[in-house]
């Protein structure tokens, strides 16, 4: 009897192994959300350099710029920094999840992931830069959250079920972010900062561990 | 006597495996199959072959650049005979 407990014990696990790409780490998440967080603190110091106002809200309109060129440049720079940062822990700890439970790392599903990841993800890139080129700052935040909570949904079909549910957040701080104009740094650090590391740990906590 | 609707190709647990990878996936090559079960080149094909004889999987061979790449697929059959045996085996277990 116990051998056929057994045998639909394996069949279920089977079927979550071939459809789902179980090495994404929760420890990834909560390093990409402190990079974030150090991403947006270092935007907020320098609008306070350049405008010496420590009001959080308005950070992004231009106008209130000493030097809208340089902050231009700055922002650019600290997003790149930031993507790359979180890209590579993100990559890091899952390399070590899949080779700690000896699982490969590129399979056909791996792939469906990334890809389904990879395009929302470029088009949201590129929405950002023409908006950060027409100098709306605000705007180019938002749709970050915005594409990047669609890159998850879409994403979540080949992974654990969390995904989905962090996505769905992503989309709907982005909205909000629109909807109150003046703050859109402090969503922008709310979606990729706290919600990174609050799913991050309770994903570690639930597959990790 | 249920025992007697136990499908006897799903005996073996690796066809059961191969079944059961089959179900959620749309098709999956044959590397894919050996990774996730642990089999070997032989052992995995045997399987595949009397699968394939039982009408429950199909395959198609392709090829990416010069490497073939087979696929499998299960049937409409094959799907049928696994749910049917996935249900005797919760019986069995009820039972017991």
């Amino acid at each position: 009897m116990n051998e056929h407990l057994d045998n639909l014990r394996e069949i279920r696990s089977l079927m979550e192994r071939s459809s789902k790409f179980l090495s994404l780490s929760g420890l990834s998440g909560v390093f990409a959300g402190i990079v974030a967080l150090l991403g947006a603190a270092r935007v907020y110091l320098k609008k306070v350099e350049l405008t010496s106002s420590y009001n959080v809200t308005g950070i992004f309109s231009a106008k209130n710029m000493a030097e809208p060129g340089e902050f231009k440049t700055f922002l650019i720079q600290t997003a790149i920094i930031t993507f790359l940062a979180a890209l590579f822990f993100g990559i890091y700890f899952t390399v070590r999840k899949a080779s700690k439970n000896g699982d490969k790392l590129w399979n056909p599903l791996s792939k469906k992931l990334v890809i389904s990841l990879t395009i929302p993800l470029l088009a949201g890139a590129v929405f950002a830069i023409v908006l950060i080129q027409q100098l709306n700052y605000s705007l180019a935040a938002s749709s970050t959250l915005v594409f990047y909570g669609l890159a998850l949904l879409g994403a979540s079909h080949f992974t654990v079920r969390d995904v989905y549910f962090l996505g769905l957040f992503e989309v709907i701080l982005g909205i909000l972010s629109i909807v109150f104009v003046g703050y859109s740094l402090l969503f922008w650090a709310l979606g990729f900062g706290v919600l990174h590391i609050v799913y991050g740990l309770l994903m570690y906590l639930k597959y990790d561990k | 006597m249920i025992l007697e609707r136990f499908n006897k190709t799903f005996e073996s647990k690796a066809r059961l495996g191969i079944m059961s990878v089959l179900m959620v996936n749309e098709s999956v090559n044959f590397n894919t199959l050996k990774d996730l079960l642990q089999l070997t080149d032989g052992n995995l094909a045997t399987h595949l072959k009397s699968l394939e004889d039982a009408g429950y999987i199909s395959v198609t061979k392709e090829f990416i650049g010069r490497k073939p790449n087979t696929l499998y697929t299960a049937t409409a059959d094959g799907k049928k005979a696994f749910v049917d045996h996935l249900n005797v085996l919760e019986q069995l277990i009820k039972g017991s």
